[in-house]
């Protein structure tokens, strides 16, 4: 009774340890994001004064252009009643005209009004004709002052995505006035390639500009610009070639092949050699995002093959139900964050130890249930943990939702991080990836430094002298269990931020883990972390030359040839205690 | 032998779990009874599709409840026979054939994807029975004994593509999952963009297996053709689980919807409301119904199914309002033929209209189609939709494209003289129960 205290307690030692080292790696990430110079940047407001009254094509609609301001928000511009109409209007194309009018007032209004069109924040009261910010349950006035403070009928001013796009372009140009070079290098980096609403205020900006990034994308902006504008003359389109030599402009590629195809020859030469640069980067580029990828997919394959090692690896149970292991791990985060709604990250990460946990305990009830009498039975063991997933996933459907459950993805695992100036990463790939590499140290150092370990070890390698010495074998085969089915469920916990979590989330993963090991080596940690990169990486090199669909296959079918070839995998067990 | 014991003892404890799972589906086929009508429920309650299927068959029984308290069809109470088709295809087609043999029913309402489809459609035809397939599918098929509630491909897809080249958008990435409906839309949105002056080139087409979580490289590689310069947009035939994984991605690698919007054919609000959404907002869907659609019945409707499922949370989509119509045009046939013979049905159907939810009328086509209107509909951080564009009225359902060679001669018709599903209006000859050229291979 003691020795199972024990090692009920290293198991859970085992899980407050996983669950305090993810924890700081969490706070870590969360801190970089903030950091991180790519997060998206609120445009500013817009300081009143300069004048710089845009030439636009369209003339009839200008509210104001003069009125200096002192404290717009106290006393708003004059909206003219021509831009209201417009926006009122049920017509797209009626709202293209209001936002293009707007976006020539250098207002503060101005700059609100289309900051909240953009998030759909903008409100029309109907029938006194004023304009809100905000939530419909909190709507607060913003135009005019003397209007209702409570809208009878208000209805959101609708925009579509090419007016937002619109949009972001001219509250972008206005926000190249910030003091911050931080601010203007996003800025400037969001407007490469949106369309060109403005090109002698950006030849002004980049006369002005200190920041050498800044300064290039506005280059790169004005350039795009004349590659792309059919009234400029060759020469004109030369320069702005010239100009884009040594930058790197993927904006330009089309242009670039249109004018490398065109008539005149000097124009079309010079078109093709920046053609040729372009694309070289890019394929260099290509390489360096296909082996992040392939990493980053074949962690998350050594991921759920982890637990699987121990359970079929090390125990030699075929447990089809490992994938719902998984599952079970990937709606314990839903159950915390349905908790927690207010915070998502902390509560991903204290499902860390709590998938643990779920999934452990659930392994160890169906190990001494319906494994423990069918040791020495593969073929029954298969189709009983079959018919078990089976089960789970129907209680799943039955006791949570037959839909999928939404799981938020926390601040920490969004977004990117910018390795150089034209190479990114996913954020949140980046840390599943790390958390891989802890995972296998932390099961193979269970594995191997501990006695919970060593008595695994024992067990599998010589059930009977391990027995006649003393170690209790069937708590070990309960707790070698448990510890497989919990590191799948913290692998679920992973999974819930890349995939669906719904019933069938199991399903998926199962054929690839079992891949994985056997490709790897049976009874091989290290194989199982090789094979699963292996794996991960073949698949993306192979993907863009075949497709998914049969990248997929090829690795099947070599898979199939190398255990064919090599039954016992990548490392196989030797020696006189290799059983296999 | 005490290891045999407990060993059997599992295999009950196993065998009995699974029964207590079934029972309650099998609860619901009651015993027969002379003075009801019985109605066919075909939909998934368990596997894959389950979580698509399980919404329409509660649709289905609050309807069906409402029409017997409104004094049951022709004089009888209607029954409704559910069945778990279990997203086994063969199985549907066992189903199927219990349903109209064993059970005798008037009328099946049932499947979702299209190899389900395929699977009845031989029962259904050899027994003449009756069915209504309530979700959008690739059109290029007509029979007798179907009605199809859900769009036909010149309802959904060609006025997506409209949309996108009104938009200015002059590249297409056409991203889809491997089976027959995105071959088949895909093939015809292909054909639409060439006639249209899209370059060859500029029409990149990927397909990914069922359930494809690891979109890092294509969605790279939409972001690599999006930004080089000419305007992209990704038509989208991602068929269900596949879909969350995708925008996720999307979202990582920093594409917002305004840079190159995404156009979904198979995404609704069902399948929004299970993602956190905040990362979609903007992208495009294509349907003939939303759920925030502004209209007296489609509020009506909306109540009553939040109270009937006792989930305020729960949310409509287009293929419950396409089970909706195909509800009341059966029961109006029925109203109008004065029996549930399958035959008078049919011909008392053709022709026969009922309100849509979204204001307009839904009107049986002689080719076993509906009109239905087009709406175009941005996703809204609250997973609903915000209606950006619609068509006018209400557009014909064309069963046979006009835009692929093959068919574009055919029509269908199921009134006489024609009463022929694949007609060809060149030669004259109805190719009958022969499949045509292209289906065969």
């Amino acid at each position: 009774m003691r020795s199972l205290a024990r090692l009920i307690n290293v198991f859970l030692s085992l899980s407050l340890f996983f669950g305090l080292v993810l924890g700081s790696l969490g706070l870590l990430g969360e801190l970089k994001a903030a950091r991180s110079d790519d997060s998206p940047v609120d445009p500013p407001m817009v300081t009143t004064g300069e004048a710089s009254t845009a030439e636009g094509a369209i003339t009839e609609v200008v509210s104001n252009p003069e009125s200096p301001m002192e404290s717009p928000m106290e006393s708003p511009t004059e909206l003219s009643p021509a831009v209201l109409e417009s926006l009122a209007s049920s017509k797209v194309a009626d709202r293209d005209v209001a936002i293009q009018a707007l976006g020539r007032d250098d207002s503060d209004l101005a700059g609100v009004l289309l900051e909240g069109l953009l998030k759909g924040r903008l409100y029309l009261d109907r029938p006194s004709g004023a304009l809100y910010l905000g939530e419909t349950s909190n709507l607060a006035l913003t135009w005019p002052n003397n209007g209702p403070l409570k809208p009878a009928n208000p209805r959101k001013v609708a925009v579509n995505n090419r007016q937002r796009e619109t949009i972001e372009s001219l509250l972008g140009t206005r926000s190249l006035r910030d003091p911050d070079p931080k601010v203007r290098r996003a800025v400037s980096r969001a407007l490469i390639g949106a369309p060109l609403t403005n090109s002698s205020l950006i030849q002004e900006f980049l006369s002005q500009e200190t920041d050498a990034e800044t300064k290039d994308n506005l280059k790169i902006i004005l350039a795009l610009g004349t590659l792309k504008d059919p009234n400029q003359n060759p020469a004109a389109k030369l320069t702005a070639i010239n100009d884009l030599s040594g930058l790197y402009a993927p904006a330009a590629t089309d242009d670039l092949k249109a004018l490398a195809q065109g008539s005149d020859p000097s124009l079309a030469t010079a078109a093709a050699q920046a053609l040729r640069r372009l694309e070289a980067k890019a394929q260099h580029l290509a390489l360096a995002e296909t082996i992040f990828f392939g990493l980053s997919l074949g962690s998350v394959l050594v991921l759920i093959a982890i637990g699987l090692a121990i359970t079929f690896g090390v125990m030699g149970v075929i447990n089809m139900a490992h994938g719902e292991m998984a599952m079970l791990g990937a709606y314990t985060v839903w159950g915390l964050q349905t908790l927690w709604p207010q915070s998502p990250g902390l509560a991903l990460i204290m499902a860390l130890p709590a998938a643990f946990l779920v999934s452990g305990l659930v392994g160890g009830a169906i190990e001494m249930t319906i494994i423990r009498p069918l040791y020495q039975r593969p073929l029954e063991t298969l189709l009983a943990t079959f018919g078990l997933s089976l089960i789970l996933q129907q209680a799943v459907r039955k006791g949570v939702s037959s839909m999928n459950v939404a799981v938020v993805t926390p601040a920490f695992m969004s977004g990117q991080w910018r390795l150089t100036a034209n190479l990114s990463v996913t954020q949140g790939r980046v840390l599943i990836f790390f958390f891989c590499l802890l995972v296998f140290a932390l099961v193979y150092l269970v594995l191997r430094k501990t006695r919970l370990g060593l008595e695994i070890r024992a067990v599998t390698q010589n059930r009977g002298m391990a027995r006649a010495l003393g170690v209790p074998s069937r708590r070990v085969d309960t707790l070698t269990f448990a510890l497989g089915s919990g590191v799948a469920g913290v692998s679920g916990v992973a999974l819930s931020q890349l995939t669906n979590v719904g019933p069938n989330l199991g399903q998926d993963y199962i054929v690839d883990s079992f891949m994985v090991v056997v490709f790897g080596g049976v009874g091989n940690l290290w194989g199982t972390l090789v094979g699963g990169l292996i794996i991960g990486l073949a698949n993306k090199f192979l993907e863009p030359i075949n497709g998914a669909m049969l990248a997929k296959i090829t690795i099947m079918v070599g898979v199939i040839l190398f255990i064919q070839r090599n039954p016992l995998g990548l490392f196989p067990q030797r020696g006189r205690v290799a059983s296999f | 032998m005490k290891s045999n014991f407990a060993h059997r003892m599992i295999l009950a404890l196993l065998v009995a779990l699974c029964l207590s799972l079934s029972v309650p589906m099998m609860a619901q086929e009651a015993p027969k009874s002379p003075d009801t009508i019985k109605v066919g429920i075909l939909h998934s309650l368990s596997g894959t599709m389950a979580i698509s299927e399980t919404t329409l068959k509660d649709v289905l029984l609050m309807l069906i409840a409402e029409q017997n308290q409104k004094g049951g069809l022709l004089g009888k109470q209607l029954e409704a026979v559910v069945v778990d088709p279990a997203s086994d295809w063969p199985m549907f087609a066992e189903k199927a054939r219990d349903l109209l043999t064993r059970d005798k029913v008037a009328v099946v309402f049932g499947c979702w994807t299209s190899v389900s489809r395929k699977s009845v459609l031989p029962v259904f035809e050899e027994l003449n029975g009756l069915l209504f397939y309530p979700v959008q599918y690739e059109g290029q098929e007509s029979s007798k004994n179907v009605i199809y509630t859900g769009a036909a491909p010149n309802q959904q897809a060609i006025p997506a593509v409209d949309y996108l080249l009104g938009e200015g958008v002059k590249r297409f990435v056409l991203v889809g999952t491997d089976y027959v409906f995105p071959r088949t839309a895909n093939k015809i949105v292909e054909a639409y963009l060439l006639k249209n002056g899209v370059a060859q080139e500029d029409i990149i087409t990927y397909y990914t297996p069922f359930s494809h979580s690891d979109w890092q490289s294509i969605v790279a590689d939409i972001k690599r053709i999006g930004g080089s310069g000419r305007k992209t947009a990704v038509i989208s035939t991602i068929n269900g689980d596949a879909n969350v994984p995708f925008y996720k991605e999307l979202a990582a690698q920093n594409i917002s919807a305004s840079s190159i919007p995404v156009m979904a054919f198979s995404v609704g609000e069902e399948e929004l409301s299970g993602v956190d959404s905040k990362p979609l907002v903007g992208h495009l869907a294509a349907w003939n119904y939303f759920q925030s659609v502004d209209k007296p019945e489609n509020s009506e409707f909306i109540v009553k199914w939040k109270e009937y499922i006792k989930d305020p949370k729960r949310v409509t989509n287009d293929p419950m309002e396409a089970s909706y119509i195909g509800f009341n045009l059966w029961v109006k046939a029925v109203e109008k033929a004065k029996t549930t013979d399958v035959d008078a049905v049919l011909k008392a159907l053709v022709g026969l209209s009922t309100p849509n939810l979204t204001g307009g009328v839904a009107k049986v086509l002689p080719n076993h189609h509906l009109t239905k209107p087009v709406l175009i509909g941005e996703i809204e951080d609250n997973g609903q939709f915000q209606v950006v564009w619609s068509t006018e009225g209400e557009v014909e359902g064309d069963a046979w494209s006009d835009f692929l060679p093959e068919s574009a001669d055919l029509i269908s018709d199921w009134t006489p003289p024609i009463n022929c599903g694949n007609y060809n209006e060149k030669t004259k000859t109805c190719l009958g129960a022969e499949k045509p050229a292209e289906e065969k291979k």
